[in-house]
């Protein structure tokens, strides 16, 4: 069984000792993002109070030369505390800690998306950008092979897994049971989930956040997740195509609407940033995957209701199109629209940052503006 | 051992989880109908707030291209929540919430058949229609072999399985217990279980239930079946015949009465019932199993307690009829009938629809009445 050596290890003992009462010392864990783009990373400090809010969180440091972040020679990088969730791991009063990565000379980390999408999340308040990002991901076994999957072979073909039930058709359903209470004890703001279409892939929806709340919750979701697949002993993998050939990949659709676009008459406003985006496809492109597109490529075919990577569409309904309308927002003339891109593996801080910049900072050209 | 690997998972650390409090959200799982007429699905949303009636429930909507009942290019379906019962796997304030499934033009989806049944129980509510299900199914390893069986054979002839115990008689008798339970928990109207005559094979009844409670509380109790063999790592089988030979089939035998079966001379009524379906026996046939009959001819041979499904019949105490009078019904000459012919994987609201249209608004010939005209 392609579980880990650690998921072996004794819970019942491990219990006794997470009991044991802490008096007044506080765990804080402190998390960030490597120069990877994708990886999370994180260490623990002792605190002699509980932090009430993030200002109560010192700074920190870490060596980025061991998270391909820096050179030996001048390693030191700056953890700056962001957003603050409680943590359902090892409980009340402890906390996780999602920090912003300075270089040694205080600059932003070249992987430290958060700084400029709160910059231009600062600019456009007024207008109330909401976001939901549907997280899909897939579960592996330590063997990197789809977790329940034959060891030697495949499932039945695709069909009967999406929203199923059964031990035939629901692999993992453990994982994603757990991740969720975690999600709402820690004051993620976590909207719902549902198995995938292929098996052993599933989904969460985090949202409906505004402003940089998207990103910080997003990145705290994807933190508990791989902490929870820890604790069972397999692996999440948010790699757009996972498996090759007839198998979905994995995305990270995600639903967009200004206060605009929610009152009456927003499907005009919803038609004319469809239009500004259909303009820019390939600037989105490139801030929709942390490999400029290269991942995404082997995604969006076009085929397991994805858009082919070279057209930019739109369509009430249509979940073959870039961008999707729901069809109650068509009826209903108001709402919210969904950009069926990014991959599964995205920084929501580039992601909400770009459709930012197109839809109500009205940018053009491939470059984003300089502010 | 033809259990699934999430099975294996750890419950010990699943069971942390689960402990977790979740301060004022609410998980509600949406539960519906896909287009094969026989196959679940589910999905979750947080609610801000517990709902105390299937009112507070918003309107939802999945991809029905997913689902085998939509295009790719259309697939926006709806979900309109119509049955709310507490949830058994994520415990209160957490809810499981049975849907009917629009079309993206707002019209019922192809397998929506508890549409037209809410109709037809409206108009017959002063009959007070009562329905009693008994639902059979098999257990399965994930090798799809019977659970229990030995991998490459067979098990002793039938004979001391039904209702029986011992290791060497019951199989998978732990599914049963968590099964009964959880119906229990969730508010299902579970009156009763027992082992079913091949090894591996069980029996649940959910009723008495009046109108359109019936399907509801039937398809809740397959959900959960569902769930809890999932739990376990074994799989659910409703298919009507899962193994062919000298071994029993899976049948959904439906008990069913009105007010005025119930009362004194009452089995005259029952009697003009069972002369109406014996003229209208292919009609029923068509609507008693998902594939307008073609499943059901694996089972209804004329043997093995079954009726044969070229022939109407009907008997008391006699479990080879189409029909079934129960003995004690004979005596006191009121109370209900059984009809055994719909197979396990049948849709019941599109049985408990037949019943009534047949029996209580008194329709012939071989195509339902459209009251709409």
């Amino acid at each position: 069984m392609a579980t880990s050596a650690s998921a072996s290890l004794s819970k019942t003992i491990k219990q006794q000792y997470m009991e044991l009462p802490q008096g007044d010392k506080v765990q804080a864990m402190y998390i960030w993002v490597d120069g990877t783009g994708e990886g999370l990373r994180c260490k623990t400090r002792t605190l002699d109070f509980e932090p009430k809010s993030i200002e109560d969180l010192p700074e920190w440091n870490f060596d980025g030369s061991s998270t391909y972040q820096a050179e030996g020679s001048n390693s030191d990088m700056y953890l700056i505390p962001a957003a603050m969730f409680r943590d359902p791991f090892r409980k009340d009063p402890n906390k996780l800690v999602l920090c912003e990565v300075q270089k040694y000379n205080r600059k932003p980390a070249e992987t430290n998306l958060r700084i400029t999408c709160k910059k231009v999340m600062d600019m456009v308040a007024d207008q109330h950008p909401w976001f939901g990002m549907e997280q899909e991901y897939t579960i592996l076994g330590t063997d990197g092979h789809p977790f329940g999957w034959p060891s030697n072979g495949f499932p039945g073909p695709q069909g009967p897994y999406y929203c199923g039930v059964g031990a035939d058709k629901a692999y993992g359903r453990d994982i994603v049971e757990a991740h969720y209470r975690a999600c709402l004890y820690a004051g993620v703001n976590i909207g719902g989930t549902n198995a995938e279409v292929m098996p052993a892939q599933w989904e969460f929806q985090i949202g409906p956040c505004e402003g940089i709340d998207m990103g910080d919750h997003l990145w705290a979701a994807r933190f508990i997740l791989h902490r929870v697949c820890e604790d069972f002993g397999v692996v999440a993998s948010f790699d757009p195509k996972p498996i090759p050939g007839n198998w979905n990949g994995a995305g990270c659709h995600t639903n967009f609407s200004t206060k605009e676009m929610r009152e009456d008459g927003g499907l005009k406003v919803i038609e004319d940033a469809i239009e500004k985006l259909g303009k820019r496809h390939e600037y989105h492109i490139r801030a929709y995957d942390p490999k400029g597109g290269l991942d995404n490529a082997r995604r969006l075919t076009g085929r397991h209701e994805t858009s082919n990577i070279h057209e930019f569409s739109a369509g009430v309904a249509n979940r073959g199109a870039s961008i999707r309308i729901p069809r109650s927002v068509g009826q209903e003339k108001k709402g919210y629209f969904e950009d069926r891109r990014p991959s599964a593996n995205c920084d929501p801080y580039g992601v909400t940052e770009a459709l930012i910049r197109t839809c109500l900072l009205n940018e053009e050209g491939e470059e984003p503006a300089d502010y």
